[in-house]
Formats: C-alpha cells, sequence, structure tokens
C-alpha cells in the first residue's frame, strides 16, 4: 500500500516539475505580449539543400586474409588490414598493413643444419593508387546480377624481412564484388617485388599473394 | 526505500532533460539527414549503382521530389515517393532545386579548391642520397600562402635503412596557378640503421635540417602531383655535417 502511495505522489511532483521546468512557455505569455503584433511578417522557413551534411560513404576498411608465397622460404598464409579512400568512381587511394611468416628454405630443410635467419615473421605495408577498370554488373546464370569490378592496382611500400626493411613495389589484380552500400568482398591477387641480398647474392624477389576479404565502405 | 527514491528522482531528471527541446536539438547530429530536392530537368537517370557502368533501371521525372540518402564519389542516391532507390551523377543533381525552386550549391571541385585548401595529405617516394625513400605527410594550409606539414620518410638503402621525421614550413609564392611552385624549409630527426648482414656496424640518431623547392600541380577533383627537391644537412656528431640529395614525387589529396 505504502509503495503505491509513494508512486502516486511521486508520480505527480514528476508531472509538475516536468511541466514547470520543461514547458514554461506556457505560462510566460503576459498580457503586453499579447498586445504588440510585431509589423513584419516573418518569412516562412528557407529550406536550403546543405550538400555538405550529406552522409559521405567514400572511406572503405577492411580485413583480409589468403596465402603469400615468399620466394625461396614457400608459402604461408597471410593476413592484414586495408583502408582506402575512393577519390572518384575510377580512382581510389589504399594502403595496406600485411603479416606473413617466412618457411624454411630448401637448403635449411635438406642440410637439417640450424636456420638461417632468426626472425622468421615478415610484415609490409604499401600505398597504392587503384583503379577500377570494369565496373558494372556482372552476371551468374539468368538470375544473379552482382554489383562489382576488375581494380587493377599498384604502388611502394616496404617489407619487414630476414630484420631488414626493404623498399618493395606491389602491382596486382582484384576484383571488388559490392553485397551492399556498405558492404563489399575483394579477391585479389598482388605481386610484392623487392631486392635481397639475405641469401647471398642481391637479387630481385617475387613474391605473390593471394587473398580473400570484406570490407565497410563509411 | 531510499534507494527507490534515488531511482525516481533520477528518472524524473532523466525524463525532465530528455524531454526538452534543448537535448532534442543535441540529439539532431544523429539523426540522418535526407533533404528533398525537386527535379527541374525532363527527367534524372536513377542507376543500380554509384557508376557509369550500372544500368539506368529508373527515370524520376520533371516537377518530382526526390529524397537523397548519401553520396559516394559524384553519385548520390536518391529514392523517390514510389520508393524507388538509386544513383543519380552529379551532372544531373546540379539540375534539381530546392524545394522553394532556388538552385542548391553543389559544390565543384576545382583549381579554386586547390587553391584554397587547407587540409592535404600524400605520399611519395624517390632518392634518398642513393637509396630509396618513402614519405607520407599531412599537411594544414593556415592560408594560401603558408602550409605547416609534418612527414615520416622511410629510408631503404642496399646497405642500411633508416627513418626520417621531419616538421616543414612550405610557401606557395602564386598558390593560384595550376602548377604552383613552392619552397620549403624544415627540420626534425634521422635514425639510420645498418642491415644485419653488414657486421660491425651501429644505429645512428641525429638531427636533419633541410630546404628545397617543389612544385604542386593539380590534376583533378581532390588530386594533385607533388615533385619536391630537398638538400639535407645531417648534424652528425662527428667533425664534418652530411649532406643529403633527396629527389621525390608523388600523389596527394586535399580536402
Amino acid at each position: 500500500m505504502e509503495s503505491r502511495f509513494q508512486r502516486i505522489l511521486l508520480s505527480v511532483i514528476a508531472l509538475i516539475m516536468w511541466s514547470t521546468t520543461a514547458c514554461p512557455v506556457a505560462f510566460a505569455a503576459e498580457p503586453s505580449d499579447l498586445e504588440l503584433e510585431p509589423l513584419v511578417v516573418r518569412e516562412p522557413e528557407r529550406r536550403q539543400v546543405d550538400v555538405d551534411k550529406l552522409d559521405n560513404e567514400n572511406f572503405e576498411i577492411g580485413v583480409f586474409g589468403g596465402v603469400m608465397s615468399v620466394e625461396d622460404f614457400g608459402s604461408d598464409a597471410v593476413k592484414g588490414v586495408r583502408f582506402a579512400y575512393h577519390v572518384t568512381e575510377d580512382f581510389f587511394v589504399e594502403a595496406v598493413y600485411g603479416q606473413t611468416e617466412l618457411g624454411l628454405t630448401s637448403f635449411e630443410r635438406l642440410s637439417g643444419g640450424s636456420p638461417l635467419i632468426s626472425d622468421r615473421d615478415m610484415t609490409y605495408y604499401n600505398v597504392s593508387v587503384g583503379w577500377n577498370l570494369f565496373p558494372g554488373e556482372s552476371f551468374i546464370g539468368g538470375r544473379w546480377a552482382f554489383k562489382g569490378g576488375l581494380y587493377a592496382i599498384a604502388g611502394v611500400g616496404s617489407t619487414q624481412f630476414g630484420g631488414n626493411d626493404l623498399f618493395t613495389i606491389n602491382a596486382g589484380l582484384g576484383y571488388r564484388f559490392i553485397a551492399t552500400d556498405w558492404l563489399a568482398f575483394h579477391v585479389d591477387v598482388r605481386d610484392h617485388i623487392f631486392e635481397s641480398d639475405l641469401l647471398g647474392t642481391q637479387e630481385t624477389k617475387h613474391n605473390v599473394e593471394f587473398s580473400g576479404g570484406l570490407t565497410l565502405f563509411f | 526505500m531510499i534507494r527507490k527514491i534515488h531511482n525516481l528522482l533520477f528518472g524524473l531528471i532523466a525524463f525532465c532533460v530528455l524531454g526538452s527541446p534543448a537535448f532534442a536539438g543535441m540529439l539532431d547530429v544523429f539523426k540522418p539527414y535526407h533533404p528533398e530536392v525537386l527535379i527541374s530537368d525532363p527527367y534524372i537517370e536513377m542507376r543500380t549503382g554509384p557508376g557509369r557502368g550500372y544500368p539506368i533501371f529508373y527515370v524520376a521525372g520533371q516537377g518530382d521530389q526526390v529524397r537523397v540518402l548519401k553520396q559516394r564519389t559524384d553519385w548520390f542516391k536518391v529514392s523517390t515517393d514510389r520508393g524507388k532507390e538509386g544513383w543519380v551523377h552529379l551532372d544531373q543533381m546540379r539540375h534539381t532545386l530546392n524545394l522553394d525552386g532556388r538552385p542548391i550549391d553543389f559544390g565543384e571541385i576545382g583549381l579554386g579548391e586547390f587553391s584554397n585548401r587547407h587540409w592535404e595529405m600524400g605520399v611519395n617516394g624517390g632518392d634518398f642520397g642513393g637509396a630509396r625513400s618513402i614519405s607520407g605527410y599531412l599537411g594544414y594550409a593556415i592560408n594560401p600562402y603558408i602550409t605547416f606539414q609534418l612527414e615520416a620518410t622511410q629510408i631503404l638503402g642496399s646497405f642500411s635503412d633508416g627513418f626520417m621525421g621531419t616538421g616543414n614550413i612550405l610557401m606557395h609564392p602564386f598558390p593560384k596557378w595550376r602548377v604552383s611552385p613552392y619552397f620549403t624549409i624544415g627540420s626534425g630527426i634521422i635514425e639510420i640503421k645498418p642491415h644485419t648482414t653488414i657486421v660491425q656496424a651501429v644505429d645512428r640518431k641525429d638531427e636533419i635540417v633541410h630546404a628545397g623547392v617543389g612544385a604542386d600541380i593539380y590534376l583533378s577533383d581532390r588530386f594533385l602531383l607533388r615533385m619536391e627537391y630537398k638538400r639535407h644537412t645531417v648534424l652528425t656528431s662527428r667533425d664534418d655535417n652530411e649532406e643529403i640529395n633527396q629527389w621525390k614525387a608523388g600523389f596527394s589529396v586535399f580536402f
């Protein structure tokens, strides 16, 4: 019983307080305000469209995973994150950070001796420019249409390989399946090219990466 | 009992605050902005996606009102009263009107915006005293003539690699030109780490100052091409300072 009275009492207090704090206008009108109507009629509110306030979805962020073949060191799983900014409908810039592991070289495996290098982590970053080549819809059979398109991409970056940072050029092709306005799936083939003297002589190494991933537009 | 009163009072205050018009105004920030526009061209074409490669699936006619939902690059997603949603190019959106019949300012990214840009960021690569260099920078222009810039450079040589971080000031004497030359000075630190295949090498960390010249070339939209030559002086702890020439080129975007 007691609690019900409390509830009613407090609800009444709440109502009074709300009406006095949130709705002061009802009590504010004094007779003097009512007598002097302004002579200038207010213009109707302009409904200007402010383009800058529109939701702008030019950024793309995502993760990927796949297989990377490192020359002399076999193939291993690769994973990474990517971030892109779409400058126009044709061009975008993309930054990628990826990580893979170095397997054993044939020499290490056959000789059975101690490993050539101790640091077997390989990380890379790169900044690239992508070009959307054939944007549009693609069809599978008669019932399915997918939005998306092929892109060619190339850029520069750095690879940490055997304890050294090496200048790396990357180039490749990818396909972007656009599932919804904000979700896309990627399939990517990328060659990472650098020069290394880790195994004796300075030579150009090609490291091909095959990956798939998903990205969000925001 | 006291706890109950507490809860009630808290609820009461929350109710008053949430119900007040001022709070409703604050919440507008989170409300999606979907303005309505009036079509003044004979028609606008709506595509299934934000690109010229996507098919046109619907046409909205003159006098129709459409709601603008979002933008991606030069494409605007609109919805019609009949519930059709599609993407319309900026060129056609330019011919739409405010509901009071006045034109809408869709803005245009061009040479004017390039000359009066504030924020810009870019990456470039080049030659740093025989080694390769990759840099990324973020700049802010306080006026069309003076830009402050933070730059990080990774140096990748055959025998050593390193990192350089600098703060720079750029001066563009002719910001209105499409090819806009500039002078730059700056200073920072450089850290050089010899490769592991080289024996008995030690890491070095020194201060560095530089002066340089370059040019920003406006390409289109928000893209610009930057080319630069810098002469660096490494203030070493040895008797002689080291002079390094750097040449580089790269792309930047401004916004």
